[in-house]
């Protein structure tokens, strides 16, 4: 079992949800990044997903494109991010890479796998990559035990989620809108009811993203989900935050308030 | 004497082997095309496959599609002899005159078989990127014509350089929306394009201009397009009682392309050339010759030749056709270069300036800056293939479009100011 497994099994036992955090590697340095990562892991994320920044990040909004932009402009690479997802993985924390699929194709789908497992990473998410393209994918990650997040969506219909949820290893990640990432006021009813469709078609945990920033939405969401994913809002607080001390106070205290979100929601279900 | 209407029809019904079942082109080296998006955007793409292959067999869709194609577009286009270059090259230049349609370039036959296909899917929106302009102003015409809401997205530096295009979709009635990230061209545009469409995929058809993206969009522009090569292999029968030597196509996505190309395939004595915008040269870096100077990965959808770096990032293209300013392109290109079917050069910008100028002088026909690309490329291959052949070939050359757009770039380029405001440097007052 790898460490995403056992992190999701563990608040499987305690009743509760696990706390996802996002951030992309190299924004606003590699280092930077990886101090504002731990930071979130000591504010009570339990698995932390690494960011590649992309140059074509069409299915991000504005915030984590400008995050990315500036990573990029400042030359982070594949081997950056997997060094930053290593990093993570020192803390205890499971650490997933979520990258658009070309940077993995380009890499080498073996090479990848290998090296993220090497330093100790457990899985990836990949947005932009169906089970029916993921052929060689599905190959290289089993063979280095590395987990795998495919997405389902509100319009994804029974069949499609039967098939993704099959080949996704780790958790099933139910994109909660139909849209970009980017912080919303509401979440709404479409990302519990795609939750229970998901759970209908499998056992595996179905964890719930896009559009989540406060710990009141947590909280919403733990009380049907088995996991709560937050990206674009952590984001901001570094954007917000220039000065990299008090960007990465400000990611930790959201990760508190979001940790606190998802333990009152777990006690509700 | 053939029957246009028949032919229109024909040429978009026709099956063909390629892409398979799963959307795919396979070779021995890579596995082209595909679908590579997003989850949310299957129900849409199922939705609008399922459309597409109802409308290839359905006698009502034909009849509308080749009523617009006929009344509206002005089909069949001419096929020009171009007596006058043909004489300076040694060899038979045919042009086929997409030019001449409704709107001013080949864009406008996808456009409007898209149009329709979102009427029969009940969408009332239609999202487009452009890069030229052409597409977008194609799409605002259709919307227009159809009644259905319009958004287009360009980058904002195409803005800048096709303005002429920008102030006609406007009077159309489209909203143009700038994209100011990244290098603020076509790729952003199709980035910005389908941000809107993951989420308004309900409501919203997404008509994508040329043959690339996921399945279905390569094989259905193709399909829309397909009717130029049908009418050029036909009419170049006529004229000359043979089959061409050589057709000739600028390359940006491919539509164009690949919609000359796609008839004469079958034609193992007709060679398919694809001319890829060269910038400033392969050499120098800049440039969008995703075929010669890119490498195999997977853009916007679809696995396909592609520029990028060391860590399949995309990189920037150049050229200075808005048109052609594309890091990829469509996977039935990267198809028939891998299998060795087509054969794809690139044109630079001097070059495609120097034939932009000669057939406006001696033809008088202004052509869009992209289609000036596969002339040049035509004016290159021509006394190669009179050497090979021991005889003057028969070249077509797609000329996709017309150049009143680029009228600001040529103006830069030669340095001359085309617009007489009564004193040379004077600027207004
Ligand atoms: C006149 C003309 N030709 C060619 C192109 C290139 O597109 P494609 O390669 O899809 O034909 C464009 C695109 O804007 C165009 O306007």
């Amino acid at each position: 079992m790898n460490r995403l497994q056992d992190v999701l099994k563990t608040a499987r036992a305690e009743n509760r949800a696990v706390l996802i955090g996002y951030l992309p590697a190299g924004f606003p340095t590699v280092d930077g990044s990886i101090d504002a990562m731990r930071a979130m892991v000591e504010g009570g994320c339990d698995v932390i997903e690494v960011g590649l920044p992309y140059s074509d990040p069409a299915m991000d909004g504005p915030v984590i494109q400008a995050a990315a932009d500036q990573a990029l402009a400042r030359g982070t690479s594949t081997p950056d991010v997997i060094r930053a997802a290593g990093a993570v993985a020192d803390t205890g924390a499971a650490a997933l890479i979520m990258s658009y699929w070309n940077p993995i194709e380009h890499y080498g789908v073996d090479r990848f796998a290998s090296e993220l497992a090497a330093v100790g990473g457990s899985g990836v998410i990949t947005p932009d990559l169906i089970p029916e393209e993921a052929g060689p994918w599905i190959e290289a990650t089993d063979k280095h035990d590395i987990g795998r997040v495919f997405l389902v969506a509100p319009s994804s219909t029974p069949e499609r989620i039967a098939l993704t949820a099959a080949a996704c290893s780790g958790f099933v990640y139910a994109g909660a809108v139909m849209g970009v990432t980017g912080a919303r006021d509401q979440v709404g009813h479409a990302a519990r009811d795609l939750v229970e469709r998901t759970k209908q078609a499998t056992g595996q945990p179905v964890c719930v993203g896009l559009g989540v920033s406060t710990g009141d939405q947590a909280a919403e969401i733990a009380a049907y989900a088995d996991g709560v994913i937050v990206g674009s809002a952590f984001v901001r607080r570094l954007l917000d935050n220039r000065d990299p001390r008090r960007g990465v106070d400000a990611v930790r205290e959201l990760a508190a308030e979001l940790a606190e979100g998802v333990r009152r929601g777990s006690k509700a279900r | 004497m053939t029957d246009p209407r028949a032919e229109i029809i024909s040429a978009y019904a026709a099956t063909a082997a390629m892409p398979d079942d799963t959307g795919h082109f396979p070779t021995d080296n890579a596995l082209f095309g595909g679908r590579f998006m997003p989850e949310a955007l299957m129900a849409v793409l199922k939705e609008l496959t399922e459309a597409y292959e109802v409308s290839k067999t359905d006698p009502a869709f034909h009849q509308e599609f080749a009523d617009l194609l006929l009344h509206y577009a002005n089909r069949p286009s001419l096929l020009t002899e171009a007596h006058n270059l043909s004489a300076r090259v040694g060899a038979r230049i045919l042009l086929k005159r997409e030019d001449l349609n409704h709107t001013g370039s080949h864009k406008i036959n996808n456009v409007l078989g898209q149009a329709l296909l979102a009427k029969r899917m009940g969408k009332t929106r239609v999202i487009a990127e452009t890069g030229a302009g052409q597409h977008g102003v194609a799409t605002a015409t259709a919307a227009a014509l159809l009644g259905l809401d319009c958004v287009v997205y360009m980058g904002a530096e195409d803005t800048r350089r096709q303005a002429l295009n920008v102030a006609r979709m406007r009077m159309l009635g489209a909203e143009v929306v700038p994209v100011a990230i990244g290098s603020q061209t076509l790729k952003d545009a199709i980035n910005e394009a389908l941000r809107d469409w993951v989420a308004s995929a309900d409501t919203t058809y997404y008509a994508l201009g040329t043959a690339a993206g996921p399945h279905p969009f390569p094989a259905m522009v193709r399909d829309f397009a397909r009717v130029i090569g049908v009418e050029a292999r036909r009419q170049t029968l006529e004229l000359t009682g043979g089959l061409p030597d050589a057709v000739c196509a600028c390359v940006g996505g491919g539509s164009n392309a690949i919609g000359m190309f796609h008839a004469f395939v079958p034609d193992e004595s007709v060679r398919l050339y694809g001319f890829e915008a060269g910038g400033s040269g392969v050499a120098s870096g800049l440039h969008a010759a995703s075929i010669t100077g890119g490498s195999v990965g997977v853009l916007h959808g679809t696995r396909t030749y592609l520029l990028q770096d060391q860590y399949g990032q995309t990189q920037e293209s150049h050229s200075i056709s808005a048109g052609l300013d594309y890091p990829a392109v469509g996977p039935e290109h990267a198809y028939l270069h891998a299998t060795g079917r087509g054969r794809y050069e690139p044109v630079d910008d001097a070059e495609a300036m120097d034939a932009f100028r000669a057939l406006c002088e001696t033809e008088g026909i202004i052509p869009a800056i992209e289609s000036a690309h596969a002339l040049a490329g035509a004016l290159r291959i021509a006394p190669q293939l009179a050497a090979e052949l021991g005889r003057e070939p028969v070249i077509v050359v797609n000329l996709s479009g017309r150049g009143d757009k680029d009228m600001h770039t040529a103006a830069a380029y030669f340095g001359v100011d085309f617009i007489d405001n009564g004193h040379s440097e004077g600027g207004e007052q």
